[in-house]
């Protein structure tokens, strides 16, 4: 069988869907099994988890979808959820007998496309296809997003990026037309063309994935983006946004395997790409829901669980000009509890690795630069609003607002902001491209809240480097001022704002290092605006001067909840909206 | 012909009265539908297979409740796993007494009852449960049986 569906189910799709279906239940399975013969489907089925990652492992693109049980005696349903979008990038159903609410949540975190409840009727099953083809087009309009943002970047970006741009140029335009081809034939329905489309899927497979780790370790995480690891890999069919996906997906699952080792908190992990930046006035994408658990790597591309990116750098790449300064994202209210679930400098790491100078926090994750690439890909992060990172983004940008927002930090003792200090809000949204989220800052040039944070921000050993480093202070406060100027958002990616929501929220608290998370990710250049999200304590001042950001208050974090909505006050809210957000 | 009608009938009524005393609900109807010339005995299997599963289920559940210490958690999961069993083929009764099997057991303050008394008492209940809802399939089957062997046919 070729690549990609084979050529009988041009015709018939759905029909002919290849479908894998993970139980522990026999009983369930060949119900399963069953019933989706019946709707036209090829099934396998499998009754351990681990037999499946191994057949999904041998025949790569041998499946198109995975209908898994949550709860299994081997391996975690969403781990296993995981370990398919990193590896395989397939969509992943999920079911179970539990239909609570917190379980479905989960699992759309981790980037399920679908939670389903047994006893599961027919119908149900009929209709699977359509997360098989709605991540089709997903892929190729955030190629196609990607690329013109990346287009953007090159224009604007630094040195660092001029390699990359320039490369990306050429190929930008092709693989745009090619894919808007693609695409049209998908319409269309004929899958034929799925295989020889130019975005074939990557298929991940174990030997490729060690290459790419190791490519990863060689460079350093810190400093790691798509290019570079592409280089290392030498594999030349690979192209660098296959890279730059799967190192997010992988920046994710990082961050969750730390968050699960360091954190037992359960913040919400980062919201994956759904999360919209919603329009600037109040959905700050960064939704304090962000699941960090798990990256949503089914979803694509963006779960950046900050988790992830703790402990490693992660490049942020601030979109030059446009953000100004660091966004320190001011939990403006201390009660929106920054679901920073930090719980220690390590736990950031998970999330938010954004913290790279802070040299406190054991996991410290430096973005140098955040690939804005990466986050291209997967431009949504919903933030909520209530955390809007202090991202200002000077021009229009979108901003992105510092993950932070919907965490709650909890901040057992306010520790001076943690160093966390998000920059994470900077991710600059393709700016171009698919922003799906409003920038949550789009506006924050005009914004310039200041807020002093009483307690030092951590930020300040960001080691910003030219490119905007989402510096998230888990653990220490360090004035992240310092840190944040020199911040130059190279281009700061939505991702990196998923990123270090999901770090924020994987931020425990506890040392209310966190606090600084969601406002400080978002240092850029110089001008610093900061975006008052209404904390209670935090005297905003206008200013530009990132040292402010230091200042983060750390008590704004007060309260980690585990719950990560941080509702923005509506008071607090409306401080931003003043030209906060960037329709 | 006679035999086969009065079959029928027997079958229906008795059908009937599963899915009204609630042994039985509307998952049980999907997986009829779901026979075809195909899998001409699916239902059969699946119980089948079901009640394989289910005593082993309940051994194990028993086990982990005559432990000196119980594991609560492990009592949880293999009930959690019962109530996802019995909701493949639809048996109700069983589902029920195990979502009260799990309340009861979480509850905190009931006084005089110590968990794993609660636990036992719950799991008694499941057993009788299982043990109905497999009365009345075997039943079921055996009457289905008796009428294909006299020449007459299911009604759908």
């Amino acid at each position: 069988m070729e690549n990609g569906f084979p050529s009988t189910r041009n015709d018939s799709f759905p029909a002919g869907l290849r479908v894998l279906v993970v139980d522990d239940d026999p009983t369930w399975l060949k119900i399963l099994e069953k019933m989706l013969k019946k709707c036209s489907y090829e099934v396998t089925t499998c009754g351990l988890a681990r037999d499946a990652l191994n057949l999904l492992r041998e025949r790569k693109d041998g499946y198109d979808i995975v209908i898994s049980d949550v709860n299994m005696p081997d391996m975690d349903g969403f781990k296993l959820l995981e370990h398919v979008g990193l590896e395989m990038d397939l969509p992943v159903i999920m079911m179970s007998v539990d239909g609570e609410t917190s379980r479905v949540m989960k699992g759309v975190q981790h980037g399920a496309c679908d939670y389903l409840l047994k006893p599961i009727r027919m119908k149900e099953l009929r209709n699977i296809w359509q997360h098989v083809f709605r991540k089709k087009i997903h892929e190729i309009r955030d190629i196609e997003g990607h690329e013109s943002f990346e287009g953007i970047q090159i224009s604007r970006n630094g040195s660092d990026l001029s390699d990359d741009g320039h490369m990306f140029c050429g190929e930008d335009m092709t693989s745009i037309k090619k894919r808007k081809d693609f695409d049209n034939k998908y319409d269309e329905k004929d899958l034929g063309d799925h295989s020889s489309s130019k975005k074939h899927r990557v298929v991940w497979s174990v030997d490729l994935h060690q290459k790419f780790v190791k490519a990863v370790n060689q460079i350093g995480f810190d400093k790691v983006g798509p290019k570079k690891i592409l280089d290392l890999m030498n594999v030349p069919w690979l192209t660098r946004e296959n890279v730059a996906s799967h190192l997010q997906k992988y920046r994710l699952y990082l961050s969750r395997l730390q968050k699960e080792s360091d954190l037992k908190a359960s913040f919400g992990g980062i919201k994956h790409p759904d999360m919209h930046l919603k329009d600037p006035a109040g959905s700050f994408g960064l939704q304090s829901s962000i699941n960090t658990n798990q990256n949503d790597v089914a979803n694509g591309r963006f779960q950046f669980s900050a988790h992830k990116l703790f402990g490693q750098d992660v490049n942020v790449k601030i979109q030059e000009g446009d953000l100004k300064g660091i966004f320190s994202e001011h939990m403006p209210d201390t009660k929106k509890t920054l679901n920073a679930d930090n719980p220690d400098p390590q736990e950031t790491s998970s999330h938010m690795s954004f913290d790279h100078s802070f040299a406190t926090l054991g996991s410290e994750v430096n973005y140098e630069a955040f690939d804005c690439h990466i986050w291209n890909e997967a431009p949504k992060i919903e933030l909520k609003r209530e955390h809007k990172p202090l991202l200002q983004l000077e021009d229009g940008f979108s901003q992105l607002p510092p993950c932070a927002p919907e965490h709650h930090v909890k901040t057992d003792k306010l520790h001076p902001v943690p160093s966390v200090t998000s920059g994470l809000s900077l991710t600059a949204r393709d700016v171009s491209g698919p922003i799906k989220n409003e920038p949550l800052y789009a506006e924050y040039q005009g914004n310039r809240v200041s807020h002093v944070s009483p307690k030092k921000c951590a930020i300040e050993s960001f080691p910003i480097q030219s490119k905007g480093h989402m510096v998230v202070n888990h653990q220490s406060y360090e004035p992240v001022s310092t840190a944040i100027s020199s911040m130059k958002p190279q281009g700061f990616n939505l991702s990196c704002l998923t990123d270090f929501d999901y770090c924020q929220r994987n931020l425990k608290a506890s040392d209310s290092t966190l606090a600084p998370f969601n406002e400080t990710a978002c240092l850029l250049q110089g001008d610093f605006h900061n975006k008052y999200f209404g904390l209670p304590n935090i005297e905003f001042t206008d200013c530009n001067d990132p040292s402010f950001i230091a200042e983060i208050p750390v008590h704004w974090y007060d309260t980690l909840t585990s719950d990560y909505e941080c509702p923005l006050d509506p008071t607090e809210y409306s401080i931003f909206d003043q030209g906060l957000f960037i329709a | 012909m006679d035999g086969v009608a009065q079959l029928q009938k027997q079958l229906v009524d008795f059908t009937d009265s599963l899915f009204q005393e609630g042994f039985l609900d509307e998952q049980f109807n999907q997986l009829q539908q779901l026979q075809d010339e195909s899998n001409p005995d699916f239902v059969v299997e699946v119980v089948s297979l079901f009640f394989e599963d289910s005593e082993r289920l309940l051994n194990e559940l028993a086990k982990a409740l005559e432990q000196k210490t119980i594991d609560f958690r492990k009592v949880d999961a293999h009930v959690h796993q019962f109530k996802g069993s019995s909701s493949s083929i639809g048996a109700q009764r069983v589902q029920k007494v195990c979502i009260a099997f799990r309340n009861y057991c979480e509850e905190q303050n009931i006084e005089g009852v110590k968990p794993w008394h609660r636990c036992l008492k719950c799991l008694q209940q499941v057993k009788l449960e299982y043990s109905l809802v497999k009365n009345k399939l075997e039943t079921l089957f055996k009457i289905e049986k008796q009428l294909i062997a006299a020449g007459g046919s299911i009604p759908t």
